[in-house]
């Protein structure tokens, strides 16, 4: 090719046809570039998607010598009249209802502590950033040692409340979900921290000695600039953790002595999810929950577009 | 000297330098609170590790928790690989792991690099695709994927465990912007030097591209380490079984021994802990830059 530049003038129409040429070989390799990627995509990710959607109308099995049949909507009717997926999904919800403005709150909290310019800042944002890189399994079994009626949880509480308040909090109905939330919190939180973190620090400094100048206190300044000024990283933070909180699986799955238990109190849509599609081996089923969740995490990711968009328009 | 106005500004001064390192102090009393709250847990696990089985549960009330006697070494250790096959399941883990991991580097980054720089038919079509994607979370696609993978005979595999997780959205629309903020000159500048896309990929872009590359080893290997739902569903044997499913065997079969139990996730705890402890500013820009997609 340099050849053909150098002995003859680079008129329109050689560059022109060097330039499809060109465009050809990008878009050769472009596909190349693309191709594993679009396979496994397609494989993995788009063609179980579009399954779900067909196999929730069906009455599929697992392992099964009997013929496939449409069942219309017998699996949703099924599982939205069922007792335990609404007792799963209410857990869900009353874990939303707790653990989001909790851990939402919490973690903001961090993120300002360790944003001040102090000595040692890095290290205690090392030390509340360590339960994430925590494998969750883990975790769940630590806290199983750590809520055992005579624990160290239990130790503490009878300490600070004077024996008022101890209960066995895995084995009991009221307190087991507490108990894993509180240990999601834990594994969490430094997460959610970091985002904000990062919010915080985008907020221009300008703002606040402006603030400052007229007169604002350190709340009216947390209130006007802080808040406004990491809103996008709220938000995203909430979501997440909202969605965060419809997969909850794994401790509801170790912590117990029965998955779910005691009693169903910690059955959540994941573990409703597994225990029809791989535990009972009802795929049909198992894909309506799964197309359920997914609309649940759907509207929940449009709810958080909306609200970001606003704000794009506003400024 | 006589001066008042300067005195009393000094009282003022001195007054409000030490209102200043009281809620210093005050923010260092409640940092450390905090660091014993995020650490106490992981510490009872270290220490449970090396203590006698029976103590563990009985120390477990108090101050006791945290002293390791009676002493007993790796004894757990040995004794939690010889009953959950410890070492086995580790092994799988890093297979599976680094696999996720290392083939993800390769096709992730060539998708992102496409998208961004190559023109070809159907680029902004896949883009949109990709956005749409990333929503879709793995639990809403694992029942009908434990359908597709039962059918295909792939139960029990290595594979079944780490090709559903190569190509991730998140990380090809990682890979994808951070080509498009960088500038496209050095490119150019190769590809008048008569280099061909590959080469320019090879030699200029993907050195470039390192700390993107670090962010989604980071995240993907923290992502894939602690895999639960879908082994639960897709391995059955110790034999492909990821560490975290080992944790099972010591609840189904009594006697149940703490210190292995705790040995046992610490273990499972430490690889990770380990490589964030090394790459921490790292660890907490990849996850901060997983949040700014919003």
């Amino acid at each position: 090719m340099t050849a053909v530049r150098s002995t003859s003038e680079p008129d329109k129409r050689s560059l022109k046809r060097w330039r499809s040429k060109e465009k050809r070989s990008d878009s050769k390799v472009a596909w190349a570039f693309s191709t594993p990627a679009l396979v496994l995509l397609g494989a993995f990710i788009i063609l179980p998607f579009l399954l779900a959607f067909y196999l929730s109308f069906t009455n599929q099995r697992l392992i099964s010598p009997l013929p496939t049949r449409f069942v219309g909507l017998d699996n949703y009717t099924e599982t939205l009249t069922s007792g335990s997926f609404w007792k799963g999904f209410f857990n869900n919800v009353w874990f939303v209802v707790i653990v989001v403005p909790v851990q939402t709150a919490f973690a903001l909290w961090l993120a300002i502590l360790v944003n001040r310019r102090i000595p040692g800042r890095v290290f205690f944002r090392t030390v509340f950033f360590m339960p994430v890189v925590t494998v969750m399994a883990a975790a769940a079994v630590i806290w199983t040692l750590l809520f055992n009626a005579n624990g160290l949880v239990n130790a503490v509480m009878e300490t600070v409340t004077f024996g008022a308040f101890s209960p066995d909090w895995l084995n009991s109905t009221t307190w087991a979900l507490p108990a894993m939330m509180i240990v999601g919190i834990w594994q969490g939180v430094g997460f959610q921290m970091v985002i904000l973190l990062a919010a915080l620090q985008d907020v221009p400094e300008v703002l606040y000695e402006a603030a400052a100048i007229d007169g604002a206190s350190r709340w009216d300044q947390f209130v006007n600039v802080t808040l406004p000024g990491i809103r996008n990283g709220l938000i995203f933070v909430i979501t997440v953790t909202t969605i965060l909180a419809f997969r909850l699986f794994d401790q509801v799955w170790i912590m117990p002595r029965v998955p779910g238990g005691p009693l169903d109190s910690t059955r959540t849509m994941m573990l409703e999810l597994v225990e029809t599609g791989f535990g009972a081996q009802a795929i049909g089923k198992g894909a309506a929950i799964a197309v359920i969740f997914f609309v649940i995490v759907l509207a929940l990711t449009l709810i958080q577009r909306r609200f970001i968009r606003e704000e794009g328009e506003v400024t | 000297m006589t001066a008042e106005p300067i005195a009393l500004d000094e009282v003022k001064l001195v007054s409000m330098e030490k209102q200043q390192r009281r809620n210093l102090i005050i923010q260092y009393i409640l940092m450390v609170l905090l660091a014993a709250f995020f650490l106490f847990p992981l510490v009872f696990m270290f220490i449970a590790a090396l203590k006698e089985d029976s103590s563990v549960l009985s120390d477990s009330d108090g101050i006791g928790a945290f002293i390791p006697t009676p002493w007993v070494g790796l004894d757990n250790f040995t004794s939690a690989a010889d009953r959950a096959s410890l070492w086995r399941v580790f092994f799988n883990s890093v297979i599976i792991s680094s696999f996720i991991v290392g083939l993800g580097l390769i096709v992730n980054s060539l998708f992102g690099y496409a998208l961004a720089r190559l023109r070809f038919r159907g680029r902004r079509f896949l883009v949109a695709m990709i956005v749409a994607l990333i929503i879709i979370p793995f639990e809403a696609l694992a029942v009908p994927l434990l359908y597709i993978t039962a059918e295909l005979g792939w139960l029990d595999t290595y594979h079944v465990q780490i090709l559903p997780f190569v190509a991730n959205p998140l990380f090809i629309y990682l890979f994808y912007t951070f080509f498009l903020n960088v500038p496209v000159s050095l490119e150019e500048a190769a590809r008048v030097d008569g280099a061909g896309p590959v080469r320019t990929f090879m030699s200029v872009v993907a050195p470039l591209a390192r700390p993107a590359y670090a962010t989604m080893a980071i995240l993907g290997f923290l992502f894939s380490w602690g895999q639960f739902l879908w082994p639960v569903m897709v391995t059955r044997g110790v034999g492909v079984r990821p560490l975290p499913l080992g944790i099972g065997v010591f609840k189904t079969t009594p006697p149940v021994q703490w210190g292995d139990i705790m040995a046992y996730a610490a273990l499972m705890t430490l690889p990770l802990l380990i490589i964030f402890l090394i790459f921490q500013r790292y660890f907490i820009q990849g996850v901060a830059s997983s949040g700014v997609k919003g």
